[in-house]
Order: structure tokens, then sequence, then C-alpha cells
């Protein structure tokens, strides 16, 4: 993205300038940045800058990732054997419980949008802050306080309803702590209501002189389709939580079939968010490879205006599809068939992106560096959990798969092999300019390659598991499904492995790194253009864009003159 | 904050309620009214959840929600309804004072907005004592003595009917309660705009806040219009 910035002198940037020099470490460290400009707890739980804000959720998210890694752990440790000898299913009921709901509330769904989204939004605008820097910070606690709520819940015996809350298990048979998990998934949800608020204010109203529409990074098309799923899809599942919460209570008959109440009104509640909330999951991660993808090549992305309104087509149709998670749960074939349709034509949009990103490495300088190795392996893997999706989507052979471990694949791949592959390429991509500091490269791409096998020995075993007949929910199995779980657990270490690797160089780096430039990849955009790590406000000078965002050409020409 | 004098001021910038992040005081005002909007968009739908059972179990079971509307108070809905549009004009006015930059008529017109939400609540809980006390509310005291069907008889206790009002009354709990809710965290807003009114926070330049929280006020109001004729007028609607 060219700019010019208000006469003021800049030492980098400037379009159809040879890269940046190296500045010299001791110039680096002189400089006020957003980490060293103040010290100590109270300036970080106080701050109202986005940037720390990003930080406390990035360590908060990453606390409840280990904590869901556990629960993980502990399943694949207990499906080694056919024999259920680990745990009681009791437990087992537990254990997949609690890795659903931390992974998918207090992990996936802010992963991405709070932690990158809340650090490069406001940059790649050209905005000083978000538009409600004290609502930023209060999404955090309110966050916090709901994670504190399902701790509590876990803590004191857990939940065993399965993360999707399916009454009337939920409100009058299960025996565990239903209320305190609803309710800390009911706050939680609130936190990502501020944040999308957040950003859609912020994307109306805050941009830079002359950054239109069409000129935005597709990492923040991405995330206003995001915030339009979290604004018009969270408070359906808060309510829908507060009225289990209630039913269980007080017995108010609403999805009770014994007072005439109804249990698939509540499925069409529930999915009416969680289907969306997948795509709050996956937009995100679109976003990242978007641009993870020019970056890497180093070429203008394919198609921009397609892939922008892909998103939020994604967003529109990702409204009119939650009933074909109901195709077995006595639901009208009629709605069935409009839902499966309307399931079909998610694959469009989605699929325009794949070619895409695709056309967008075609002679282009490839750079196959660790994020690039996350975004080759998001177009894989979400193509793979994209397609089988579209076998789920058929009425017919969805009635075989249902509840088989052919979805836990399916979500997996999407969830992991998609939203996780994208916000870890992300925070790689991104990483010089959060902490200032270069990551060690090799063990980087050690760790990507080592997730991708690990994700794959892992999940592409259960695909087969399900065809064959394995339910999913069960901790013990027949004996001939053994070798396929075990493959199954095998990858499951390698993938843990994969996650730790990062989890240790980055801290490493951020003492003993290498001091990065302000634009370690020779990428465009705004971020690219103010100091690793930005200073509190972002820009010294008002930044002003002239020109559409991922323009490589002209440097391009220049270099070869 | 250092670098605040580092950044391009624009025309006007240094009005004491301009926040760092922000060029000019028109922008800070627009964000705070979509961001208003975006949250009353949230509300639609969290109000939405709801009326869709709503929806649901009274085009299913439309004689008990008949019955069970027959029994709420309707001239005591009619007042609150009034009440309650009389307190949206008065914010209506506070506003416009406020932008005039008339401080007292502010506050006055604001202290009358709590004054008629104090009266609503006060009747709504004259409302829902009369439910109590007739065991409708729903749980294990639920009771279908004192409700009567079309025709003006008892309901038996083991009929359809009796077993599906209490969907009704837990319908008109949820919603009437999500929407006191509502009123009772709007009242302590307003009570606070009152008073940065009277300290003199606001004028011509800027009465942000006073205007969100009207939009908020007049979008409470709107729930409760669509909620009178939903729950009490269930039997009158021909």
């Amino acid at each position: 993205m060219s700019t010019h910035t208000g006469g003021v002198p800049e030492p980098y940037g400037r379009p159809g300038a040879p890269p940046p020099p190296e500045r010299p470490a001791t110039v680096a460290r002189e400089r006020v940045n957003y980490l060293n400009v103040s010290y100590g707890v109270r300036s970080w739980l106080l701050t109202t800058d986005h940037k720390r804000i990003a930080l406390l959720y990035l360590g908060a998210i990453t606390v409840m990732f280990a904590i869901g890694g556990i629960f993980a752990t502990l399943i694949r440790l207990e499906l080694i054997t056919p024999q259920g000898d680990m745990v009681q299913s009791e437990t087992y009921n537990k254990l997949f419980t609690m890795h659903g709901v931390v992974m998918v509330f207090f992990f996936l769904i802010p992963s991405i949008p709070a932690v990158l989204g809340n650090f490069l939004i406001p940059i790649m605008v050209g905005a000083r802050d978000l538009a409600f820097p004290r609502i930023n910070l209060l999404s955090w606690y309110v966050y916090m306080v709901g994670a504190a709520f399902t701790m509590y819940a876990m803590i004191t015996g857990g939940v065993d309803t399965g993360w999707t809350f399916y009454v009337p298990y939920s409100t009058h048979y299960s025996n565990t702590h239903v209320i305190a998990t609803g309710l800390g998934i009911f706050i939680t949800g609130f936190s990502s209501i501020l944040t999308g608020l957040n950003f859609i204010v912020t994307i109306h109203k805050m941009r830079a002189p002359g950054l239109t529409w069409w000129r935005l990074p597709l990492f923040v098309w991405a995330h206003y389709a995001t915030s339009l799923i979290m604004i018009l899809g969270t408070p359906v599942i808060a309510v829908t939580v507060l009225m289990v919460a209630l039913e269980r209570g007080l017995h108010l008959g609403i999805f009770d079939p014994a007072l005439g109440g109804d249990p698939v009104l509540f499925q069409h509640l529930f999915w009416f968010y969680s289907h969306p909330a997948v795509y709050i999951m996956i937009l995100p991660a679109m976003g990242v490879v978007s641009e993870l993808v020019q970056g890497m090549s180093r070429k203008k992305v394919f198609g921009y205006s397609f892939i922008a309104v892909s998103s939020l087509a994604i967003a529109m149709l990702g409204f009119l599809v939650w009933g074909h998670h109901m195709f077995v749960a006595g639901q009208s074939v009629y709605a069935g068939l409009v839902f499966s349709g309307i399931s079909y034509l998610v694959a469009i949009p989605s699929a325009i992106k794949v070619f895409n990103w695709t056309a967008t490495l075609y002679k282009g300088s490839v750079s196959l560096d660790t994020p690039m190795l996350y975004a080759v392996g998001f177009i894989g893997l979400f193509t793979i959990g994209g397609l089988t999706g579209l076998f789920l989507a058929a009425l017919g052979l969805d009635v075989h798969v249902h509840d088989t471990y052919f979805v836990v694949a399916h979500f997996h791949y999407i969830m992991v092999g998609g939203a996780i592959m994208g916000y870890l390429g992300g925070l790689h991509y991104w990483w010089p300019k959060i902490s200032g500091r270069l990551y060690p490269e090799m063990w980087g791409r050690v760790a990507a390659i080592t997730i991708f096998m690990g994700f794959n020995l892992t999940f592409f075993p259960q695909f087969i598991l399900g065809y064959l007949g394995m339910p999913r929910r069960y901790h013990y199995y027949p004996e001939e499904f053994q070798i396929l779980h075990v493959m199954s657990s095998a990858g499951a270490s390698i993938l843990a492995v994969g996650y730790l690797l990062p989890l240790v160089y980055f801290t490493w780096s951020m003492r003993y790194g290498p001091r990065a430039g302000a634009n370690p990849w020779d990428a465009r955009g705004l971020e690219w253009e103010i100091d690793s790590p930005p200073p509190t406000e972002n820009f010294r000078v008002q930044p002003v864009v002239t020109d559409r965002t991922y323009e490589y050409g002209s440097e391009e020409e220049a270099r070869i003159v | 904050m250092s670098s605040l004098s580092e950044a391009a001021p624009a025309a006007g910038a240094h009005h004491p309620a301009l926040r760092h992040h922000f060029d000019s005081l028109a922008t800070q005002k627009e964000s705070s009214l979509l961001g208003m909007w975006v949250f009353i968009a949230q509300e639609i739908l969290f109000f939405g959840g709801m009326l869709t059972c709503y929806a649901v179990y009274r085009n299913v079971y439309y004689d008990a929600f008949a019955a069970g509307s027959h029994h709420l108070d309707v001239p005591l809905g009619t007042v609150n309804t009034a009440v309650l549009i009389c307190s949206s004009l008065t914010m209506a006015l506070g506003v416009h004072a406020a932008a005039l930059g008339k401080r007292k008529a502010t506050v006055l017109f604001l202290l009358l907005t709590i004054l008629l939400g104090s009266v609503f609540l006060g009747i709504k809980v004259v409302e829902y004592a009369d439910k109590f006390h007739h065991h409708l509310v729903p749980g294990p005291t639920y009771s279908v003595e004192s409700l009567r069907d079309a025709k003006g008889q008892p309901l038996l206790e083991d009929s359809d009917i009796a077993r599906h009002s209490e969907i009704f009354f837990a319908l008109y709990f949820g919603l009437t309660g999500l929407h006191a809710l509502h009123m009772i965290i709007g009242i302590p807003i307003i009570a606070f705009m009152a008073w940065s009114a009277w300290r003199g926070r606001f004028g011509p330049a800027y009465y942000t806040p006073v205007e969100i929280t009207g939009l908020y006020w007049h979008f409470v109001d709107i729930v409760w219009i669509f909620l009178f004729p939903l729950l009490y007028l269930i039997p009158h609607h021909g």
C-alpha cells in the first residue's frame, strides 16, 4: 500500500524506494514503543492500548488452549485401547465436553479476532486505536469473568452434556455443573459482541484519509464479516443458554416435552448461532491467509474484490444453513432439502477464496518461510474439510455418517486444520511486528511441518473410522477399530509437540531473537510502514493512503531496472 | 500518551471531551452513534431468540396462550404503555435541551424520564405480585386455578391447555423480565447523565452521551410497544 506521510521525512516504506536497510539496533532500542512506554502490572491491567489488550488476550487464550489441549490428550490416551479402561464413561463424557467448551468458546472464537484482529485492525485502517478503547479492555475482563465461571465448573466436577448442551439432558438429567458453564458461555458471549461492535465501528468510521473500502486489506474485510456474525449470532446463543439455565433451575417448560415444550426448538436456536460460529472461527483465518499469501509470494492478491465479497457472502449464507445439523432430529424433509441446498451454496464463496489464493501464488516469488507453510497447509486442509462438509450436507449420506467420527474429523479439519493453522501462520507473520523480534526461522519451519503431519495423522484416520461406523463420544469400541485409533493418538502426540515448539521459541525470541526491522518480509501494508514494535498510537504522523493495497508492481519494476 | 502532540492536529481539536484517538468531535460522535446502533442490532437478536419461542408456541398452543393472556391486566398494561411513551418523549426533549445547551431543562427532562421509568417498574411490580399471588409463576408452585378458557370456564388441572399455559407464563416473565432488566440498567445511566448535565459537562458542541442514552431508552420503549400486544392482547385480536 503506498502512502505519503504528510511531508515529514520517514526513512522507510516509500513506494518505488529500495527495501529499507536494517536500522542499527541502538537506534531501535531508543525508540519509544507500546511495550517499553510504561512498566508494571497496572500499566497492563488498566491499559486501553489495543496492542496491549491483544497481548492480554494472547496470554489468556494460550492458557485456555493448554487446558483444552490437556482434555484432548486425556481423550486420545483413553482411546488407545478399545476397552475403555483408563476413565469411566461419566469422566469421559466430561472430558470431551470440556474439551469442546474450552476450545470453541474460549480459544477458537476469540483467537484470531481478539489477538491479531485487535492488534492489527486499527493499524491496517490507519487509526490510533479502536473506536472504543475502554470497551475493548472491558471485553477482556468480561472474557476473564466468563472463563472464571467455566473454570469453577471444571474444578468442582465438570460438565458432561457435550458442548452442544442438548435438552432435555442438559435441563433435566445431567447431574453436573450445567448452569455455571452456561453462565460462563453467556458472559463470554458479550466479550465477543463487544469486540465485534468495536471492529465494525472502527472499520466504518476511523479509516485514514484515502483508505476507501476497496483499498482495505482483506484481513480487515474478513474481520468485518466476522464482526457481523458476532453481533447478529452471539445474542441468540446468549438468550438460549439463559433459557436452558432457567429451565434447569425453575422447570419452566419451554424445552420440556412433558409440559409441551419442544427440544428441537432448542437445537434450532443453538445452531442458529453455533453454525455461524464456525464462520467466526474460519473467516478471520481466511483473512490471515489472504495476507500471508500475498506477503510471502510478493504479489498482488488475485481477485481482490471477489475475496472481499466472498467473506460477506459466507457470513450471510452462514445464517441460513443451521438446519443441516438437524437432518436426523425430526425436522421436516422439505426443511432438510432447503438447508441442504443452501449448505452447498456456501461452497461457492469458499472455493472462490481457495482458487484466488492459488492463483495469487502463480508466478509469484514464493518464499517457503514459516508463514507460507502455514498458508499452504491451511489451503490444503481447509479444502479437505470443506469437501467433506459437502458430504455431510447431502441428506442421504448424512444419515449414514451423522454423529460418527466422520463429523469429528470434518470439523477438526476446519477448526484445527483451518482456524488454528491460520492463527499460527498469522502469529508468525506478524510476530516481528508484535514483539519487535525475529523468531528462529528454522524452528518455525520444523514446527509448521510437525503440526501438518501430526494433524493429518490424528484426523485422517477418523474419516475412515466414521465411515466404518465408529460413533462419536464413546470411550470403548470394537477391537477392529483399534489400529485407526492408535494412529490417531500417535498423531495427537506429534501435534502436541508441534504446538509446544512455537510456545518455546516465541518466548525465547522475546529476549534473544534478533531485532526485526519495520518490514522484515518486505511486504505491503500500513502495518509494515511503522516501527516494530509500533509506538503507542501507532503512527507518528497521520498516514494518507494514495493507492490500492498490495501494490508490488512498481517496486518489482524498479528492481529489474 | 505523550506522542499525542506529534499527531497531526485537526481543526477545533481541543475540546476536553475529545478522546485522544479521534481527530474531531464529529467523528467521535458518529462513532458513538453507530456503536449504539450496532448494540441495538445485537439487542434485537437477543430478544429475537425468545420471541422465536413465543412465535412457535403461540402458533401451536393458541388456546393456552389466549387463556394465559386473558389473565393479564390490560388496563394496567395500557397505562404502562402510555407511561413509557411519555418517558420516551421526555427523553427526546432532554436530548433536545442538551443540544441547545439548556442545562436546567436537560436535568429536568432527564429526571422526568427517570420518574416515568420508575412508575413503569412500579406498575410492573404490582402486576408481578398479582401473578405470584395467583400461583402463575412457572415452577413447582404453578397452578391454573385462576385461569379461564375462551368460554369463561375454569381450566381442568390435567388438560393440555393447563399444561401449555405454563409456557405462556414462562415467556411472559422471560420477555417482560428481560425488558424490565433493560430499564433497571437504563435508569442509573440516565441518572448519571442528569448528574453530568448538572455539572455542566454538555453543551451544543458535545452532548453525545445524552444522545446515545436516548437511543438506548427509545429502543427499550419500542420493545415494550411490541411486547404489549403480543402478550396482553392475544384474545382481543378478533
